[in-house]
């Protein structure tokens, strides 16, 4: 069992010179931010390393940060062999979206990250069957950005009272 | 017309739309079926008929709480268990400390409605397997447990009933006497629900060996409450991440055996469901006999709720599996960001991987043995 | 020894035709009420008043009322006229059966063939309906509906052919007739059923035969609702496919009245003399039958559903081998004894 900060140490053993941080907000436990291109293989140092075998994925979830002109993606991982959890968070600019897919790693994490696609737009390179999972195939726009319009029509039917 | 042999002469493949209106999709879910025969080559589910936008109603609401009926509405037959997860997420982030009597009437209300909801699951079940009869028993208990909640709250299915840092409103007089009256005429019944269903010669012969689910599958696929546990898994919230007061009570943790066939098939999922009941009938009398009488439920609800920059996970044991909730907070009176991460959208998401070779028969099996909610599934 | 009414041609064609209309509609509030008791509910209570007897009667009505819908791509002729000869195989099948020792549709000699021959288009009937719709779930539950009926039709043959080779005789009739008298163990009646041991596990197989032949739980796969939507009826609305129900309820009446004539003695009275003649006779024929449909319905409300390779490995590798070895030890009991 390893607390967040022993973790984050022994990525930058794992992972010399890549650039990890420690992110603490007011509330909440302490998240790691890696950078989009390595968290593929961060995760797969995290499932498969002796000292850490995080193996399920509990949660992937999109963010959206409109002042940073930003989009983030959020990592919830669990160890039911050593009974440690972690947060990972990643961010990724808001013009190219693109973060490897994890879904190789852990298997949960293809709706997951169909979802956060439709969402949010965020594009998981990598990802087997990335279509929209919630809305139609063929809607407009990616609804829990916080700078989403509504269209107005779907398939010439209002969409507003 | 239908052409199952193609013009040379060769085995044509069928394609065919199980759902949105089928019988035992369990609402609107759609699965598209690649047939050879009876046989299913491929399984493509399709979700998203239900979707409501819950996590966009969440941002915009402008308020943490005005968030908690909404939560009702997503698993519509655990309700309760759905509020609570998601106070108890508010109440970490505000690190609130709440009465006993607030913590003792969760635990009761969250247990009793996990019996609610595992009786209509294995209703359900049994429903898609031609059992008509068990799910109209099970109904009449559930009925039960739906009148107390209704004296409670006023409500039989969305209840509304938990707020952050304490209950809408105090149980009344007679609960207790309720409670303990409903313990006791429902513990004959699960005995009879055996007999009745569980060790049916066919329901074996339906359930035994179909759909099995190894535990490295189901962890990699994230999997969690009762299909995690009939693969053979000791895994519980309640006992594994204690939330609330669940580490003061003592309950066993149910797994499959593999007793009818091969561990983690659709029986050993179901029977899981049947002796988790048992075990929540336990801590309901432990709770019951530990609750305190009098006390203010509502003096810990904030007057408004008001949070910091941060995020949090938190998950809670629903019927279904792991309930959670990751709430991104950004010194606002409404979230930044809620997600629920529902067990029956994680575990729809391992269909296709179980099902691959069965025949439709053991398709409606195996819907029915994980127990989704499309409710929950589409938000 | 029995007298055959003498009655006219057109009473001869509507006497069935009325036993098997009040009949399903009896059958179908009945499978009901029966329903209900067994799920600690009432059933219908409402119309008609005393415990809603007349709600097979508005069912029809209603269903008199509802539009014909024929989907678009189906084989229109063959959809329209699958429901009714579906019906009109149930029904010409009645007219070997001995309703009482005074009447008979037509006292045949090949009576057992000729039922078992015309009950046979019902499945084509079925696979008729199937294909016709031109509907995929439809297509799956006519596959099964074939391949279930068409295996199931040699246990049901060759447990027939036990009693035959009791009787001698394949009029039905004089089948009958065979069973009158108590002379078992002295007030036993005659019935094929107490004369000979093996002719008990004759009746189990027949029965389970006949369950899975009518389309009954735990064997109604061709129809079952949470797998198929409702099989060959998916596309079937108003009264064509009020037919089908009614095919049904005659199949299930048919099936089970040759059971009683079979096993149990027919319309003979279980007193022996006592209670007997052309009336009595055919209250204890219809009584014998509805107690058969009784258990039938017993058996739906209780039991889960077989899987469709299940049922044929319960056919092939139980029953069928079961039946024929049966068969060679009832000849050898005759012989013997």
């Amino acid at each position: 069992m390893k607390s967040t900060e022993e973790i984050l140490e022994y990525l930058f053993e794992t992972f010399p010179g890549t650039e990890f941080e420690s992110l603490q907000g007011d509330v909440g436990p302490a998240r790691i931010k890696v950078p989009a291109a390595m968290i593929k293989d961060v995760a797969k140092v995290l499932r498969d390393d002796d000292q850490l075998l995080f193996n399920t994925l509990m949660c992937l979830s999109g963010l959206h940060y409109p002042k940073e002109e930003e989009m983030g993606v959020a990592y919830h991982l669990h160890s039911t062999q050593l009974g440690h959890s972690l947060a990972l968070n990643v961010r990724v600019s808001e013009q190219k979206p693109e973060v490897p897919s994890v879904e190789s790693i852990w298997k949960t994490a293809d709706w997951h990250e169909r979802e956060a696609y439709d969402m949010f737009g965020i594009v998981f390179t990598g990802h087997p069957d990335l279509r929209r999972i919630l809305c139609p195939y063929d809607w407009e726009g990616h609804p829990l950005r916080k700078d989403y319009v509504q269209q107005e029509f779907y398939r010439g039917v209002t969409t507003k009272e | 017309m239908i052409e199952l042999i193609s013009d040379t002469g060769e085995r044509r493949e069928m394609t065919i739309n199980m759902g949105p209106q089928h019988p035992s999709t369990h609402g609107v879910l759609r699965l598209e079926l690649v047939l050879d025969g009876e046989i299913i080559k491929k399984v493509k589910p399709h979700i998203g008929y239900l979707h409501r936008c819950f996590e966009k109603y969440a941002e915009e609401v402008g308020d943490y709480a005005k968030v908690i009926p909404y939560t009702d509405r997503m698993d519509y037959v655990s309700a309760m268990n759905q509020e609570h997860g998601y106070v108890l997420a508010l109440e970490r982030m505000l690190e609130l400390e709440l009465p006993e009597r607030v913590e003792h009437i969760r635990v009761i209300v969250a247990e009793m409605q996990r019996i609610a909801s595992h009786l209509l699951g294995i209703g359900a079940f049994g429903l898609d397997l031609g059992a008509f009869s068990p799910f109209l028993y099970l109904f009449t208990e559930r009925e039960k447990i739906l009148d107390i909640f209704e004296k409670i709250s006023g409500a039989r299915l969305l209840y509304n009933y938990m707020a952050v840092g304490g209950l809408m409103r105090d149980v009344h007089p007679e609960f207790k006497t309720d409670v303990a009256e409903f313990v006791k005429t429902f513990r004959p019944k699960i005995k009879e629900l055996d007999d009745l269903l569980s060790y049916n010669r066919i329901f074996i012969k339906r359930t035994a060996n179909v759909g099995v689910l190894p535990v490295e599958v189901a962890l990699n696929y994230a999997a969690s409450g009762p299909v995690l546990r009939g693969s053979g898994m000791k895994w519980d919230l309640r006992r594994n991440d204690p939330y609330s007061i669940y580490d003061r009570f003592e309950f066993d943790i149910p797994v499959g055996e593999g007793e009818m066939g091969t561990l983690g098939d659709c029986w050993d999922r179901y029977i899981v469901r049947v002796r988790e009941m048992e075990q929540s009938l336990r801590i309901i009398e432990q709770a019951l006999d530990s609750m305190p009488d009098e006390g203010d439920v509502m003096q810990a609800i904030p007057k408004r709720i008001r949070m910091k920059e941060g995020e949090v996970y938190v998950r809670t044991e629903s019927p279904r599996g792991e309930l959670g909730y990751f709430i991104a907070s950004n010194n606002s009176a409404s979230p930044h960001r809620v997600k629920a991460r529902a067990p029956s959208f994680v575990h729809l998401c391992l269909l296709p991987a179980i099902s691959k070779g069965s025949l439709i028969a053991d398709m409606v099996a195996i819907v029915g043995s994980i127990d989704i909610v499309l409710g929950e599934v589409d938000r | 020894m029995t007298t055959l009414l003498n009655i006219p041609l057109v009473i001869h064609l509507a006497l069935p035709l009325t036993i098997i209309l009040v009949y399903a509609l009896v059958a179908i509030w009945g499978e009901r009420k029966v329903a209900g008791f067994i799920q600690d509910r009432l059933g219908p209570m409402r119309v008609g008043g005393w415990h809603g007897w007349a709600q097979s009667i508005a069912d029809l009505l209603k269903l008199i009322q509802k539009e014909d819908i024929i989907p678009a791509n189906s084989s229109r002729f063959l959809f329209k006229f699958a429901p009714f000869m579906m019906f009109a195989a149930s029904y010409a099948a009645f007219a070997v059966i001995p309703f009482s020792s005074g009447y008979i549709g037509s006292n045949i000699n090949i009576g057992v063939f000729y039922l078992l021959a015309v009950t046979s288009v019902l499945t084509l009937s079925i696979i008729m309906a199937a294909w016709a719709s031109n509907n995929k779930w439809s297509l799956l539950g006519g596959m099964r509906s074939a391949a279930q009926m068409v295996s199931y039709e040699i246990p049901t043959i060759a447990t027939v052919l036990t009693v035959i080779v009791v009787s001698g005789s394949l009029n039905l009739m004089t089948v009958t007739e065979m069973q009158s008298g108590n002379d078992i163990l002295g007030f036993l009646p005659n019935w094929f059923i107490f004369q000979n041991p093996f002719l008990i596990v004759a009746f189990v197989i027949f029965f389970i035969s006949i369950l899975a032949e009518s389309h009954r739980v735990p064997f109604d796969l061709p129809e079952s609702e949470s797998e198929l939507v409702a099989g060959y009826q998916t596309e079937y609305s108003g009264m064509r496919w009020a037919m089908f129900m009614l095919a049904e309820y005659a199949d299930m009446l048919l099936l089970s009245l040759l059971g009683a004539v079979l096993f149990f003695g027919g319309w003979n009275s279980p007193f022996g003399d006592f209670m007997s003649g052309p009336l009595w006779g055919f209250f204890w024929f219809m009584l014998k039958g509805l107690l058969l449909v009784f258990v039938m319905m017993w058996i739906r409300w209780t039991l889960p559903r077989y899987r469709v390779d299940q049922l044929m490995h319960i056919c092939w590798s139980i029953l069928i081998p079961l039946s024929f070895i049966n068969l060679i030890l009832v000849a050898l009991w005759e012989l013997i004894f």
